[in-house]
């Protein structure tokens, strides 16, 4: 019989992991205020679409990710073909993205809800980065103030964020 | 990821982060999040599932219609099996073994730190070097 188990708890896994390691405990961001809200300001189907993804995803061409906290990013023009796209990352199996990018950057879906009316366009570029950072600080300081620029700049209506 | 989506948010821009690890979500608390109980690594969809994939990305875009207050998380609803066998395995360390081993002490299978770019294969890292050698990558853009 199927048995279905609670979501993986991944803050006590690497918690156990790093004592079971010897190291000294990992702290996640832990946000002690509630976050920002700002509704959507027209329909979907008119919404100029952003996305921003941490697979570690490159483009052939581009320089890849290293992975001692890399806060540089890559600018992925949403016409990319697809098979152009690459992956390096450390964190995640990346087996599955390295065959299909899709699974950690939707950019086939996103291209055919716009083509379908679902989605008004996309954004010229996507952003993406090696989300493997382990300090919070540069994530802070440097990535989250820049994409919120680009975000501004590009005049999209909403981002879409993919993490692993 | 949590922190560049209140980053934006504050900005006026609305945002919608995928994730498979509800308990990091929860704890950097996006603005609003679609929950996708896969492995990680899949946080959109399995591949090379169009149909499934899009479906997804329609049931997540559907939380910001119904996601009213910030750090709201809307659970998808899809498993990736029939059982979720797969979760027994994950990150589940094997004992260390070998002289001068702490008793109760891990394997570290973690993958090096390695400080030069990885590259997915040998042609990725000689266009890489060799656009490089041209003048540099306009599209990188490195933030140190």
């Amino acid at each position: 019989m199927a048995q279905t188990r609670p979501p993986i708890d991944y803050i006590q896994r690497t918690r156990d992991q790093y004592s079971g390691l010897g190291y000294p405990v990992y702290r996640w961001v832990e946000s002690d205020s509630p976050p920002p809200l700002v509704p959507l300001k027209k329909p979907l189907s008119q919404c100029r679409v952003g996305l921003i993804a941490s697979g570690g995803i490159y483009v052939t061409g581009q320089v890849a990710f290293h992975f001692s906290d890399d806060v540089s990013y890559r600018v992925v023009s949403t016409d990319t073909p697809t098979e152009d796209l690459r992956i390096a990352h450390f964190a995640y199996d990346v087996t599955d993205a390295r065959r299909d990018p899709n699974v950690v950057f939707p950019i086939d879906s996103l291209r055919g809800l716009v083509k379908e009316g679902a989605l008004g366009d996309l954004s010229e570029n996507a952003y993406t980065f090696m989300g493997g950072i382990y300090s919070a600080r540069k994530v802070r300081e440097k990535l989250a103030p820049e994409f919120a620029r680009r975000a501004v700049e590009d005049q999209l209506d909403l981002v879409l964020l993919v993490p692993v | 990821m949590g922190l560049i989506a209140r980053a934006i948010e504050s900005a006026g821009v609305p945002t919608l982060s995928l994730t498979s690890a509800l308990s990091i979500t929860r704890s950097v608390n996006p603005p609003r999040a679609a929950f996708l109980d896969y492995p990680l690594g899949h946080t959109a969809g399995p591949a090379f599932d169009r149909v499934l994939q899009r479906q997804i990305l329609l049931d997540a875009l559907a939380g910001f219609q119904t996601i009213q207050k910030p750090g709201g998380v809307i659970d998808l609803g899809y498993a990736w099996s029939e059982d979720d066998a797969w979760k027994d395995s994950v990150m589940q360390p094997r004992a260390a073994s070998g002289e001068n081993v702490e008793e109760g002490a891990f394997e570290d299978d973690r993958t090096a730190r390695l400080e030069t770019p990885q590259y997915q294969t040998a042609e990725d890292q000689r266009r890489a070097e060799s656009a490089l050698a041209r003048g540099g990558c306009p599209t990188c853009v490195f933030l140190e």
